[in-house]
Parts: C-alpha cells; structure tokens; sequence
C-alpha cells in the first residue's frame, strides 16, 4: 500500500493538483514515524511511510493546511474519515483546498504494548500475518499482532471512509464493535467503585495537554485553560480534584462532536484511558436520543445541537420534578 | 563489596523507612513505574525508568511559595516554607542522578532557590546501576556512566542481591544503619555485569551522535536554520516532552486569590506553551517553531554555552518514548548536526 500512496502522491504534486502532501515520516526504528508535510516529491521517495505504526490521525493539521495557499492531499484511514467530516461539518477545514484518498487500515500496533510484553531495545520492528517480528538490542523477538494491536483498534468500529476524494485499496464495513464493553462494567460498578477508579486513573495525569491538542474536537482558537483572561487558566492544578475536571470537562466540551478516534488515550504519557470518559457521552447519546455517530455524515444534526419536544431530559431537575415532563 | 540479598530487600525498607521516609520506582496501575513512598506491601520495580523523572522531588510541579493575608489596609506575607524531612530516593538511574547537577546548575547559583535547596540538602540518592538499556538510552553521549550511577550511595541489581557502594558520608550512614541486613560479599559480578552493560551501551544508536555543530559560535546559524520550520511543523505544542523530561526547569509563579487572601505558588511551565513568553508588551514567540526551536537550542547551545559546555540533557529516552508525534531531541541533533 505503500508504493502505492507514494506513486498516487507523486502522480498528484506533478500533475500540480496538488502542492504539499501530509502523511508520515519514516523515523528511526519503523514505529516512530511522525505526521509531516512533503513538498517535494524527491522527499517523498525514501521519507514516506505507510505501516503498523501510522496511528497518527492527520485530520487536524487539515485546520491549518487547508488555510495555506494551494490544494494539500491527505491520506486518511476509516476511523481518520469520522474526523475529517466532523471537522468539515463545524466548518474548520477549507473541503476545497484538501484532496482526501481514503486508504485502508487493518489496525495498528501500540509499541508501548510490544514495550511492556517484553519488547525491550527495539532497533527495527514489522508485522509479518499475524506475527509482530521486532528487533532489538538483546535479539529477535515475536508477538502475535493481536495482542499488541492498539486498543481502539481491537474495538474499532469501523473500515468505512465516510468522506473522501478518491479510495485506494477495498471500502470496508461498519463494525459491530464490543467499544462499550469497559463502559458497561464501569457502569456496574458501585458509585464508590467508580469514583475511585477515576481517581486513580486520573491521579497520574501530568497536565500535559496532549490529550487536549492531539484531539481533532479541540479545535478552539484560544482554549480557555490558556487564557489568562478566562480566570480559569492554569497550567498546574491547586489540587488532584482540579486535574480530574480538567478530564471531565473536556469530555463534556466534545460531547456529541467526538467520533472516538482514541488518539486521546493514544498520546497519554501516563497511559489514562480517556477515551472512556468519550465513549460513556457517546453511549449515553445513543441510549437517550437514538443511535448516532458523530462525523458519520455531513447532514445529521447533532442530538445535543437541535431539539425537539420528545428530547428526554436526564437531567437532576427532571428527576426532582421540574423540566417539560413536569 | 557489602550486598544485601533481594530476599532482604523488604526489610531493608522497613528499617530505612524508621528514621526517614523512602521513595522507589513502583509498577502502577498502567503497568509503568512511578515513584511511590514506601509502605508495608509496596513493591520495588526494577522497571529501567520512571515516567516522571526524579526531578519531581526536588523541582515539583507545584508548590506553594508564600500567602497574603489581608486586613484592612495592611497586607501580611507569611512566609509557608517549613523545613524538609529527610527522605531516601531508591533506585535513581544515573541519567537522573546527573540531572540533578544540571538543575542544581540553575536553582542553586546565586540568587540561591531556598525552596530547591531545603529538599536538596534533605535528600539521600541511592542510585541504580542500569544492566538492560533501551535503545532509546543515549547517556553515553553526554559522558554518563550508566553502570557507575553518582549518588549518595551507588546499588547495583544481579539476580539475587543488591551490591552497594557508598560515596558520601550520608551514603555511609545509611550502610551503617542497615549493616544488620548487609554482608560483605565479592564484588566480582557487578564487575561482569558492567563490562557486559558497557558494550551494550557502546553500541546503542545513538550513543555516538556528532554534537560538534552545538556550540555558542554556531549559535546564530543554528538560530535561523530553514529546518525549524520542517522539524516543528507535527508539534503539538503539548507539554509531554518537558514535563517527563529531566532537566527541563521552566516554571510560572502564579497568585491564586482565596477569597480573603492570596496564595502564591509556582508551577512547572513548558516553553512548548502558547503564553510561555507572554509579557505586558507583547509575545516574542508566536508560533510552534520558534516555541520548538527554544527548547532544543536551550538544551544544545545556550545551556552549554553558559555552563561550561554541559548539555541541558542526559539523554534518558523520555521524550523519545512519549512524544505523541516522535519528533525528538534526536531528530534534531541528526538534522541539525549534519549542516
């Protein structure tokens, strides 16, 4: 799939249709590729990657790119697609000025995984079926690809390109996905259990903010925890309970605008799995207002941005008697 | 060489953790080790790093610095410091034990940082030599011994014991105040084990990266390298590589209003931060690249060229590790470098 992107890639910067490609650079051990622009196509040849370790979902950079003078190609696998349309639909990508080839994607491995089954000293490292053959300092080692497979991508949830130009490669399906599993056994949990699990999960956040600038949902200009003006910016919390609404807050802020590309839980440091705090707005949207899946369309209006009579009102002032059921 | 079998090691925190209270790596809930206060049932993990550095003890992340208090038309600064216990750090690799003397380059050069300093002057380093490098690991570069950590005292792990050596009279207290769970045993292993750890090293990738381009003279045209702009352009401008890094010591004071007083703390800032420079007449770095190309011209060339050429890096791997697009010190030195 490779060659191929990079012979597409070329096609399109000779013919002029396009003037710069986003995708990712090769790094130095095959799983450190980083998102980059290509401008030449000599630096296409060599530098382009396509492999286990493309994770990186480059619909974001399109905010900034599609403004630059000139049309940029984007490569975009399925769960990337979601992304790409939401942000499309919130009118942050100039669609004119992108050319999308949708490419496919049998997921993709998290080294950190390969890391902790005792990956260690990795120098080079590549998936062979279902074998993860890597490298290292102290020899050669295997995995079996499943169980170093990313987690969002054990539950994905879908193969489909929902918006592209052209589509290299077969259209996949919607899945049916086991994504909610974790949010049902945390919903089981006692209300203690679930506190404390958060707690702890959410004790280990260093306020990086990678989690907050890799999501392509965080798309504001200014975010109100970097504006001094806001009175409520700060780079470091007063206590842990601060750093724990931080998470929950953002979590409301992209409610109902999150497609649940995972890259939240992919970039923490600290390994918090964000994207349940995500998945639980997502479930909850689905249980209240119907199935929905944002970025899967351009024309479906959100459910937390329209309103009809039947809406149910979850809220605490419904159960207390208030709101239109009352 | 005095040893202490790993049978024993339980004890020996036991006994350590009377007079003073003890830190060590610890595998937590993600599968990763930070580092945790020793207690009855916490387990030492062997673990080659922290996510977090061992700067935290010394530099946290946040700390208060002084309150306000106001009545009427007087204001009353209280001064919130109180003296430090003193308390052990276990198993400190040698990339942080040098960190400290690179952070001790800045907070304890005059004007002295009494806040640094008090956790400084209350702490005892034990470090850990390392046996299993990762190929992210490039302490060699900056002259680091990884299989002879500094420290108050230096431990080396074989497979069933614990070897020390002390290099303070802190170090020597400790020993003697734990000499009941120690015995004097060959020393020949740990010798093995650091010739076999040292060819590990020799070899790792980037051990031997050119850092002769990195001085003060080439420092205006490293400044305005057309690379920046191809290096910085995936930065996501989040803090990941500055908060788990090391030797990075950028922090923010800020006032906090209770209400009926205030509270001034400092916290750790990071250069790769929008409102990093904000000043009352403008910011001089308004976009990712310039924020992007302070961080590693600080750590390649201003730092050295200020401190008698030590880099403003140990070169542990974090970054390297956790950088959610893997753009990294190293990438930069290789693209740099090679002008």
């Amino acid at each position: 799939m490779q060659e191929t992107m990079i012979e597409r890639a070329k096609a399109l910067m000779e013919s002029k249709s396009v003037v710069r490609v986003v995708g990712w650079r090769i790094g130095e051990f095959g799983y450190d590729v980083t998102p980059s622009v290509f401008t030449t196509v000599d630096d296409l040849n060599g530098n382009f990657v396509y492999n286990d370790f493309c994770g990186s979902n480059l619909s974001k950079y399109l905010v900034r790119l599609s403004c630059e003078e000139g049309k940029v190609l984007v490569f975009l696998k399925p769960c990337d697609t979601y992304s790409f349309t939401q942000l499309l639909k919130e009118h942050r990508i100039h669609r004119d000025n992108v050319y999308a080839i949708g490419i496919p994607c049998n997921g993709k491995i998290d080294i950190e995984k390969v890391r902790q089954a005792g990956g260690e000293g990795i120098t080079a490292i590549r998936s062979e079926g279902s074998t993860v053959i890597a490298r290292t300092l102290y020899g050669e080692k295997k995995f079996d690809r499943k169980e170093v497979l990313s987690e969002r991508c054990l539950n994905c949830k879908s193969k489909k390109h929902v918006t592209y130009d052209e589509l290299l490669g077969e259209e996949g399906e919607v899945l049916d996905s086991h994504r909610f599993d974790m949010v049902e056994k945390l919903e089981a949990m006692s209300s203690n259990e679930r506190f404390e699990f958060w707690r702890n999960e959410l004790s280990r956040c260093i306020r990086c903010n990678a989690c907050r600038n890799v999501c392509p949902a965080c798309t504001c200009e200014k975010c109100i925890f970097d504006n001094d003006n806001s009175g409520v910016s700060n780079k470091a919390a007063a206590d842990s309970f601060e750093e724990n609404m931080f998470h929950i807050i953002r979590a409301f802020h992209v409610a109902g605008r999150c497609t649940d590309c995972g890259e939240c839980s992919r970039v923490c440091p600290e390994h918090i799995p964000l994207h349940l705090l995500n998945r639980k707005f997502i479930k909850d949207i689905n249980e209240l207002y119907g199935e929905y899946q944002a970025g899967s369309d351009m024309e479906t209006v959100s459910p937390l941005t329209s309103y009809t009579i039947e809406d149910d009102d979850p809220s605490i002032v419904n159960r207390r008697g208030g709101g239109h059921d009352a | 060489m005095l040893s202490l079998l790993k049978s024993k090691l339980n004890e020996f925190f036991e006994l350590v953790a009377k007079e003073t209270l003890v830190y060590l790596p610890v595998d937590n809930s993600s599968g990763q080790a930070s580092y945790q206060k020793w207690k009855e049932g916490v387990v030492y993990s062997s673990a080659l790093n922290t996510v977090r550095s061992a700067k935290d003890f010394f530099f946290p992340q946040m700390e208060n610095l002084m309150d306000f208090k106001m009545q009427g038309k007087s204001v009353e600064v209280v001064d919130t410091r109180v003296e430090k216990e003193d308390f052990v750090i276990f198993g400190v690799r040698a990339c942080d034990v040098a960190s400290f003397s690179i952070l001790d380059k800045v907070f304890l050069a005059d004007p002295v940082d009494t806040y640094y300093q008090n956790r400084r002057d209350h702490a005892v380093i034990i470090s850990m030599a390392c046996s299993k490098p990762e190929s992210t690991c490039f302490c060699p570069l900056y002259g680091i011994d990884a299989t002879k950590p500094e420290g108050d005292l230096s431990a080396w792990e074989t497979e069933d014991r614990i070897f020390f050596k002390a290099n303070t009279q802190k170090g020597e207290v400790l020993l003697n105040n734990a000499s009941r769970l120690l015995e004097e045993s060959e020393g020949q292993i740990v010798e093995v084990q650091r010739e076999t750890t040292k060819k590990i090293l020799e070899e790792l990738p980037f051990a031997h990266l050119d850092l002769s381009k990195f001085k003060g003279e080439n420092l205006m045209e490293l400044f305005n390298s057309p690379k920046w702009a191809e290096l910085s352009q995936s930065c996501l401008g989040c803090g990941t590589c500055t908060f788990v890094c090391p030797t990075c010591q950028c922090f923010d004071i800020k006032d906090f209003d209770t209400g009926h007083g205030v509270k001034r703390f400092r916290c750790w800032d990071s250069c790769m931060y929008s409102e990093f420079t904000k000043m009352a007449a403008a910011n001089p770095r308004l976009t990712q690249l310039e924020r992007f190309r302070q961080r590693f011209m600080h750590k390649l060339v201003y730092f050295p060229d200020n401190n008698e050429g030590t880099y403003g890096c140990v070169g542990c791997g974090r970054c390297l590790i956790k950088c959610p697009v893997s753009m990294n010190i190293v990438k930069v030195i290789k693209q740099l470098g090679e002008e």
